[in-house]
Order: structure tokens, then sequence, then C-alpha cells
């Protein structure tokens, strides 16, 4: 009678515990699929040219920092990335001190056109780079800002701005309306409860927003490739410059993709539950 | 109401000047290679060239050929991959791979063209040397229009089916613990559970991702651009590529300002389908 029972329990215990291991499988794989490109470059930056081209590949090898000791004495790919940086975080700095009033406002109060303007700053997300690149490209020309950081800088906006206002406005929506009241019965005018009251609290969903936009700026190549020839290039601009040499210079190229996502990877582990809600602009969260 | 103003100043003059420039621009001759032409006003002679234009057709069709290739595919892998990580026992694994699933999505696209070019490389490539490990190969990955355009599809879903299954987990997280633990006991078929208990928490996430991609694909540039520059031929020249070599390249900007007014007008009505559905607050 016992062991009657305990028969089909063990099985099914069992039948559990494959399935797990299953699961567990399939998961590793993934993990697999997922980083085995990121390792690629990785490694092939560090291998030695002849390492690059072994069939089969070589898994072991002996690593050499020989391709970046060559982008440091060529200095293009360094002065790329020192472009991207000043971009990226000038265009992030602007988009969070412009975005974070206005979203302030959106939050806190109504006003004739709120809908449209709301619409608009949506739009942005779904709007064609390609559109805006032709009238930039003729606006630049003949503002002389051709081929400047400063261009970048400021059509980066048209990204970043909407979505920092857009992830603030959620923040200075769940801080209660009492909090700010208090601020305004004692005597303080709407910019200092804005600044001293508000902002410090939404500080946490701001720092998101911000970050969010530093890698989408960091990433951005249309824009940059298009408007830029060789003192403002950025790095994405510069890596894909390897290519229309004769002959493709795998080790640097992979070790400037390398020095390129080292940030990424960085920043994206930080925010990383919050990625989805930038790219969905808060539908999902 | 003046604490927005400098935030909506720099939206105009950065977001809707331009856009009436190109508007302006779409109904000009306009080409910089010959300024002696001048710029002369002609109407919509340029948007009735482009929906005659066989090649702007092609790269449309090429678009949604693309977008066959990749989305359904997204999106049952990250279903998948969502029950998965809902399931497994080792909710360790589990968080980990989430944290992983963000790296495709956050990695610049530019480097994932270049990490491509090496790894499909027809001759030293780790793909063609895995495929020669069970006797196939080698393939022209990026050589062949025919497989190019499965290159940057696979490319694609590498780098956008975990964003699907970030989106499908927070879906499936939705769900009341109850209401599922209520249906195990009642049916306890996978099947059906999935079906009349999950799928409607997922639904909203579909509609999302599908609108969203939709876009994405309109402006995918940079990864197909450094992947296959278009090529071989115009195989994998996807529609934002046509419109910047007919801007940027052959320097007709009156017809690609045509052409990207057109492609503007399609993501004005995805982002209006997207408020719609997701933003109803709005629409009052």
């Amino acid at each position: 009678m016992n062991t009657a029972t305990q028969i089909p329990l063990l099985s099914h215990r069992r039948r559990r515990l494959l399935t797990n291991l299953f699961h567990v499988f399939v998961l590793v794989v993934l993990v697999v699929f997922i980083l085995l490109p990121i390792y690629w470059m990785v490694t092939t930056s560090l291998k030695t040219t002849a390492d690059t081209f072994a069939i089969p590949p070589k898994l072991l090898f002996r690593p050499t920092l020989a391709h970046y000791q060559v982008l440091a004495q060529e200095g293009v790919v360094l002065k790329s990335l020192v472009n991207s940086l000043v971009v990226a975080t000038a265009t992030t700095l602007l988009a969070v001190l412009l975005g974070t009033p206005a979203a302030y406002v959106f939050a806190r109060f109504d006003f004739r056109g709120k809908s449209d303007l709301w619409f608009w700053v949506i739009s942005n997300r779904f709007i064609t780079p390609i559109v805006m690149a032709l009238p930039f490209f003729l606006i630049a020309r003949d503002l002389k800002l051709l081929d400047t950081r400063l261009s970048l800088i400021l059509i980066y906006l048209t990204f970043n701005l909407p979505l920092v206002i857009w992830l603030s406005i959620d923040q200075f929506r769940v801080i209660p309306r009492e909090i700010d009241e208090a601020g305004l019965v004692d005597g303080a005018t709407l910019w200092q409860t804005f600044y001293k009251i508000s902002l410090p609290l939404a500080l946490p969903g701001v720092t998101v927003a911000a970050i969010l936009s530093f890698i989408f700026s960091w990433n951005e190549f249309l824009y940059a490739f298009v408007l830029t020839r060789s003192e403002a290039r950025t790095a994405p601009v510069e890596a894909a410059n390897f290519m229309t040499a004769v002959g493709t210079r795998w080790g640097p190229m992979m070790a400037t993709g390398t020095l390129i996502v080292l940030p990424v990877v960085v920043f994206a582990a930080i925010v990383s539950r919050n990625l989805i809600r930038g790219l969905t602009l808060g539908a999902v969260k | 109401m003046r604490m927005a103003a400098p935030a909506i100043i720099a939206l105009l003059a950065i977001g809707v000047y331009p856009l009436l420039k190109a508007l302006n621009m779409s109904m000009r001759l306009y080409q910089i290679t010959k300024p002696y032409l001048g710029t002369p006003f002609v109407g919509f002679e340029n948007y009735d060239k482009v929906i005659r234009d066989p090649l702007f057709w092609q790269a449309l069709e090429r678009t949604a050929y693309f977008f066959i290739l990749t989305i359904p595919v997204q999106l049952v892998l990250g279903i998948g991959i969502a029950l998965l990580l809902d399931r497994v026992r080792w909710r360790r694994l589990a968080g980990t791979v989430r944290v992983l699933l963000v790296l495709p999505i956050a990695v610049t696209p530019t480097v994932i063209g270049l990490v491509g070019r090496l790894i499909f490389n027809r001759d030293f490539g780790f793909v063609n040397y895995l495929l020669s490990l069970i006797g196939l190969g080698p393939v022209a990955w990026l050589g062949d229009p025919g497989t190019a355009m499965f290159t940057i599809a696979l490319t694609d879903i590498w780098q956008w089916t975990p964003f699907f299954a970030l989106v499908m987990l927070s879906g499936l997280s939705a769900i009341p613990p109850e209401v599922l633990e209520a249906a195990q006991l009642e049916s306890g078929r996978g099947w059906q559970i999935f079906r009349y208990v999950e799928f409607p928490y997922l639904r909203p996430g579909i509609t999302a991702v599908l609108i969203l991609r939709t876009a994405d694909i309109l402006k995918l540039f940079d990864m197909v651009f450094v992947l296959t520059r278009g090529g071989p031929g115009v195989s994998t020249e996807l529609v934002s590529l046509y419109v910047q070599r007919v801007g940027f390249r052959v320097f007709d900007m009156g017809m690609a300002s045509a052409q990207a007014i057109l492609l503007l007008i399609l993501s004005i009505v995805l982002a209006r389908i997207y408020i719609r559905v997701f933003y109803q607050e709005l629409e009052a």
C-alpha cells in the first residue's frame, strides 16, 4: 500500500527535476548565445593578427595589448572617444537642465495645448532620424557648424529631451502635492520648491533618465556620420571607418569596439531594471 | 509655465524648425551638386517622382521583408525565454540572465555591425567554423545577395530578442500569484494556462513592442550600414539606407526630403496608435 502511493510521487518529483534541469540547460545556452559575440570581440582585440585568422579559432592564446598600443600611438580613435564623451555628457546635462523643469510643469499643472505638446514629445521617439538628418545637414552648413561637437550636442537633444521629460514626469507625479504646497506656503517661489524640494526627491528617476540619455547619445551613428568629418568625429563613426581602408585591420577595430562598449556595459548594468521603461516610454514598467 | 519655456523653445528650434525645412525642401528642386540650378519651387513634383520610383518601393519591400524575417522570431523566442525565466526554480540564475539580457539592447549598434563582419566572415569567421564542424559551408554570409538579408536579420534577432523577452517577462510578473495557482489547480495543462491566464497579461506588451519595433525598423541604419552597406548590390538596402544614399551620395535633397516626409507620416501614424493604446488619459 505504502509503496504503491510512493512510486508515482517519486516519478513526479523526478519529472519536475528533469524539467528544471532542462530549463537551466536552455538558459545556459541562451547566456552563451548572448555573450559569444561580445566575448569574441574582446578576445580578438587581445589576439595577435596571426591568431585572429587561425583555423580552428584559438580558444587559448597568449593575450597581447599590441592593438591598444597601436590605437594609443595613432591617436584618432582616442580623439574620437574624447569627442563622444564630451558630446554625450554635454547633451545629457543640457537635457536634464532643460527637461526637468518642463517635466515638473507637465506633472503639476494643466494648461491649454498640453496634450498636443505631450503628443509631440512622444512622437520624437518614433521619428526616423534620416528625416531630421537632411535639414540638419543644410542648417549646420549654413551656420558653419558642420564638423563641430556643438552641432551634435544640440541635435541629440531631439531624442534626449523627450526622454528626460518623459521619465521625469513619472517621477514628479509620485511625489505628493502636499509636499510642494507646504513649501509654497512657507513662502518659497515655484522655482525654489522645484529646485530644493521636488528635484532632490525625483533624483533617482532623473539619474536613470540621464544614464539612458548618455547611452543613446554615445551609441548614436547616423547624425554623427552625416554631420562630422574629422574634427568632431565620434567613436562609432571612427570605428566604422576601419572598413573603408584597403583590407580590414581586425585587431585595432575590435579594440576600438571594446573601448566603445565598455562604458555602455557598465551603465546598462546600473540601469538594467529601467532600460525597458525608457525604451517603451513607460508603457511597459 | 515659464519653467517649461526653455525646453519648449529648444524643441521648437531643433525639432520643429528642421521638419518645416524638410517639408520646404521636399517641394523644391534641390540638388547640392548642381548649385547653378538654384532651388526653384516645384510643388509636389518630388512626391510624384518618389511614388513612381520603383527603387523606393523596393526599399520599402525589403524593409517589410526584414520585418517578416525578424519580428515573428523575436516574438516567439521572447515569449519562450520569458516563460522560462518565470518558471525556472533557480531564481538566482533567472536574475543573472535578466541582467545579461540588457546587454545586446544597450551595445552600440555600430559595434554590433563590426563584430558581425568578424564572426560572419566567410574565411575565418566563427559561424562558418561551427558549420564546418558538422560538415557544412562555407557560407558567404555577407557576400551573397540571398543570404545577406538573413545575416542582418540574424544580427537583429540577436540584438532585439532580449527586448521582447524582458517586456514579456514584465507582463508575466503582473499576474497575481493566486490567479495562477487557482488556474493550475483547476486545469494544470501548461498550454491552457498559457492561453487563458498568461497570454492576456502579455497582450499590452506585445502591442507595445510591435509598434515600437515597426518604428525602429523604419529607422534602422547603423547596424546594417556597417555590416553590409546595403549590399551586395542593393540587397540589404532598407528604406533608411536608401534615403540616406539619395540625400548624401546622390545629393538630391529634394527627392530625399520627399521620401523622408513620407516616412515621417508613417511614424506619426505609429505614434498616434501607440498613444491611443497606452496613454488614453491624454486623448481627453
